[in-house]
């Protein structure tokens, strides 16, 4: 009846699991609780949770990354705490717990954290940039939403029913096979990153047609803020790589459910093939990540220089450049792997060409700042702590490229320590930029900057503290995910790394106090004009939070800043443009066809993890049949009269007047 | 989109689409004729018939993506037998043969479905569509039955790992034929009972997409499963 599943399944012998798990569900079911006993339940499901709006949309997927960065953060500290106490002894966490949370590790901040965040800023931020009224497919958008947090569910779900997968983040064969691990950890990590893997893969579908085909008029392709050209290209590379992954692990999905023999080391099935597949998504996923990221940083540096972007077409070149190499370079991930010194050397010398294009890039962000009015806020800290922290990371990550240096490298702390410099200097610090960057937009006030400043220097002294410790460790050659170790060169420097990590914790409480004092004093940090930082791309032509419908009038751009052209315009004739003819915009109608289809995912996901075959067909039918009423619906629009778009607008145009009157010496300094 | 398939579907379309997603609601649908935005940063958003065609080929273009990668696997493991049975052996000509004769068949009355709606005759594009699914169901027969016997012989997907990705390559192409069924099922219902809305129009354009694009991933399933098996 219920297949696998039994009592012995949830682990009342470890504390830690059952603590933890236990008391996110209990987090989980107050806050519902706390929704229905207040009478918020419906405003949730009204406004947010059947919402098809592609900025509520963005909002709750970053929402849904910031948790699960403070759950995978919390399992680094677990693994710099082990790592400090089990010189010559064994710790607090047994092998098979530390196995486990590793995994969970870096699956949950790649897939859960990382990628929300980054897809949750394209969300919100693209359609606004690119001057229109939502994305492409704005119900489809919201099933991709619901289908991650499927995923996220799943995989949290593994500490308190069952287990999590043993593997590593990536769940090498043969290990990974049924004989070696013939618990459901495995399942759980493939079934929620199938799941979640769909989601995604829509989102970039959603993404490149949007881009693509829906733009303000007169937003030509070379007219596209950066950010937009990094989030096609990050998106045209989800399209591309996802599916490779859905492929991956179906195979092994298949061997573990059906006794197929892809991967087996009997009967001919080939451990190198999945290898060579997971890297071909994996490396290119490196890049859907740190491509907008770099779009992000663009955006701010910019912003808070007061200048264009410098070398704007040599930026587009060098993003599509990363874009076409990324998918050139997998091999790198396993040079010591047999492919041969020929192969070995086209990849690491692709791998190094890569640095090239990221190169110009550094130069681009360095020269826009050069001879500009820098205002060092939190968004431009993290930005050039990022410049620094990336170029290094980039350095060696050009190192372990070179093909001997590896074979010495590859698998130890300095690998660890690479990609890790490379992601939280890179996509980490982007999120936080972005988040910091955009929230006035999102919300209608600013993040308190004083709070927001230390999050960022606890971040970036901690990052040192934690990482450099592990490039030496590294270097004196310890290897990756040890539980245990008794070479007394190596215990400093983990010690050091274990200091460092309280650091990071001071950076994610001087983050949490930020929002929270940021919600008590938003009447002070209010953003009443929608344009808190003097911004150039059209998200700050609009007020803040924007209307359900963006733009009253979709806006005609005639160059690279429209937005600053219009304000240079309004500041020296010292009026605004005159008023177009409002016309009623129709809008989707919102739906819950998102939540409910990956309300069955998540049953039918359970089901097939603990092989409860009855529940997996009546998931299947279930989703086929919100599928059959959705597609049933006659009404897909509603219509915002003109009188009620004329109303809002002529809000945000009294306001905008009463900023030019009150700014009038602008307009001496303007000429 | 091809141009093929753009002009048999411009004209069932009006010119200003009324449904277009967020776009101004025009009173006057006869007024400026010139503006028809492509979506290239001249009008504006292209009109929503060519974004949802769009959208679909990238969906059917990562599909192809992920069946490559079962192709690549075939690739690597074809001649991983492990002392079972291969390729020669186990494929019948004939079946492959009526298989492939059904879809492409069922392509070509797809097509003379694409017609029929152009034409705005209900009773042709149910009757073209019927005529499709039938011939896929029965490819999807064959394949069952060839299946079955090839397991009753013993050479099931866990024989070897040649098998395992020909089972899988194949049942995937299978998997997809299933379920463009169930979404002509659903058109054709769809059809019936709410005529020739310009949405229901854009699902049977993607729903044409999806066939042909099936018979494209058959033509190479053919080539590179079957052709280079038996040679």
């Amino acid at each position: 009846m219920l297949g696998k599943l039994t009592w012995s399944a949830i682990p009342l012998d470890q504390p830690i699991p059952l603590f933890a798990g236990g008391g996110a569900f209990m987090i989980v079911l107050a806050v519902i609780a706390w929704a229905i006993l207040s009478g918020r339940m419906g405003y949730l499901w009204r406004e947010w949770i059947t919402s098809v709006d592609h900025k509520r949309i963005g909002v709750m997927y970053v929402l849904l990354g910031l948790v699960m960065l403070l759950r995978g953060f919390v399992d680094a500290i677990m693994m710099r705490g082990q790592q400090a106490f089990a010189y010559h002894n064994n710790g607090f966490l047994p092998p098979e717990h530390y196995d486990q949370i590793f995994s969970a590790h870096g699956t949950i901040m790649i897939f859960f954290a990382a990628m929300p965040i980054m897809i949750g800023l394209m969300n919100f931020v693209v359609p606004l940039q690119l001057g229109i009224r939502d994305v492409a497919f704005p119900t489809l958008n919201s099933t991709s939403l619901w289908l991650t947090a499927t995923g996220a569910l799943l995989v949290n779900l593994s500490l308190i029913v069952g287990e999590f997968a043993r593997t590593g983040w990536l769940p090498y064969p043969p290990l990974s096979e049924l004989p070696y691990s013939p618990t459901v950890g495995v399942d759980y990590y493939d079934w929620s990153l199938l799941i979640s893997g769909v989601g995604t893969l829509m989102t970039g579908i959603n993404f490149v047609t949007t881009i693509l085909k829906m733009r303000a008029p007169g937003m030509s392709y070379l007219r596209m803020p950066m950010f937009c050209w990094t989030a096609l290209c990050s998106n045209l590379l989800i399209v591309a790589a996802f599916p490779i992954l859905t492929a991956t692990l179906a195979m092994l999905t298949l061997d573990r459910y059906l006794g197929f023999h892809f991967f087996t080391n009997t009967d001919g099935g080939n451990m190198m093939m999945f290898i060579n597949l997971i890297w071909a998504w994996g490396h290119p996923e490196v890049y859907i990540l740190v491509l907008p990221a770099f779009g992000i940083f663009s955006e701010v540096i910019s912003t808070f220089s007061g200048k264009p972007l410098f070398g704007y077409r040599s930026m587009v070149l060098a993003t599509l450049g990363i874009c076409i190499v990324s998918f050139v370079v997998w091999l790198h991930h396993f040079f010591t792997m047999g492919a041969g010194g020929d192969v070995n050397a086209v990849f690491g010398i692709a791998s190094s060409i890569i640095a090239v294009m990221t190169g110009v890039k550094i130069y681009n962000w360095l020269f826009t700042m050069y001879g500009g009015i820098i205002r060092f806020t939190t968004p431009m800290l993290y930005s050039i702590g990022f410049i620094v922290t990336f170029a290094l990371g980039g350095m060696t990550g050009v190192l372990l490229a070179v093909v001997p240096a590896d074979f010495l490298l590859h698998n130890s702390l300095f690998l660890v320590a690479h990609f890790h410099n490379v992601i939280i200097g890179g996509v980490l610090f982007a999120g936080l930029a972005g988040i910091t960057y955009w929230f006035p937009k999102a919300f209608g006030f600013r993040l308190d900057e004083r709070w927001g400043q230390a999050a960022f220097w606890c971040q970036l002294v901690g990052f040192y503290m934690v990482f450099v410790p592990l490039y030496v460790a590294g270097l004196l050659g310890m290897t990756r995910r040890l539980q245990h170790y008794d070479v007394a060169a190596w215990h400093p420097y983990v010690i050091a790394a274990g200091f460092g990590i309280f650091v990071l914790i001071g950076a994610a409480i001087c983050q949490v106090i930020q929002i929270v004092v940021s919600i008590r004093d938003r009447e002070k940090l209010r953003d009443e004009l929608g344009d808190p930082w003097d911004g150039r791309s059209l998200e700050w032509s609009t007020t803040s939070p924007p209307p359900v419908f963006n733009f009253a009038v979709l806006p005609n751009v005639s160059g690279e800043e429209p937005y600053w052209e219009i304000k240079r315009r309004a500041i020296l004739s010292q009026q605004l443009a005159a008023e177009p003819d409002y016309e009623a915009i129709e809008l989707p109608r919102n739906s819950p066809t998102g939540f409910i289809t990956a309300f069955f995912s998540t049953i039918t996901g359970f089901a097939l993890i603990w092989h409860i075959w009855w529940l997996v067909l009546l998931g299947i039918v279930g989703a086929y049949a919100v599928f059959v009423w959705f597609a049933w619906r006659d009404v897909e629009e509603y219509v915002i009269p003109a009188e009620e778009v004329a109303r809002l607008e002529r809000e945000r145009r009294v306001i905008r007047q009463r900023w030019l009157d009150e700014h009038k010496q602008l307009a001496r300094v303007a000429a | 989109m091809s141009s093929t398939t753009d002009t048999l579907f411009q004209a069932v379309e009006p010119r200003l689409d009324p449904y277009r997603l967020g776009r101004r609601v025009r009173t006057d649908h006869g007024g400026d004729g010139h503006f028809e935005p492509t979506g290239h940063g001249e009008g504006g958003p292209a009109s929503k018939r060519v974004v949802v065609a769009y959208g679909f080929w990238i969906f059917i273009l990562s599909d192809f993506v992920m069946f490559s990668a079962f192709f690549a696997a075939h690739a690597v493991l074809q001649s991983a037998t492990a002392g079972g049975p291969s390729g020669p052996e186990l494929f019948s000509p004939t079946s492959i043969a009526i298989e492939t004769g059904c879809l492409l068949l069922s392509s070509f009355t797809c097509g003379l479905s694409a017609v029929a709606t152009r034409a705005r005759s209900l009773l042709w594009t149910e009757a073209a569509l019927l005529v499709t699914g039938l011939l896929g169901a029965v490819f999807l027969v064959l394949e069952a039955h060839d299946f079955a016997a090839m397991v009753a012989a013993g050479a099931g997907p866990q024989r070897s790992a040649f098998l395992s990705s020909f089972f899988s390559v194949v049942g995937l192409h299978g998997l997809h034929v299933t379920a463009g069924l169930l979404w002509l099922g659903t058109m054709m219902a769809q059809v019936f009972a709410k005529g020739f809305r310009p949405n229901i129009l854009r699902r049977l354009l993607c729903f044409n997409l999806f066939w042909h694009a099936l018979d494209i991933i058959w033509v190479a399933l053919f080539t590179i499963v079957y052709l280079i098996g038996l040679g």
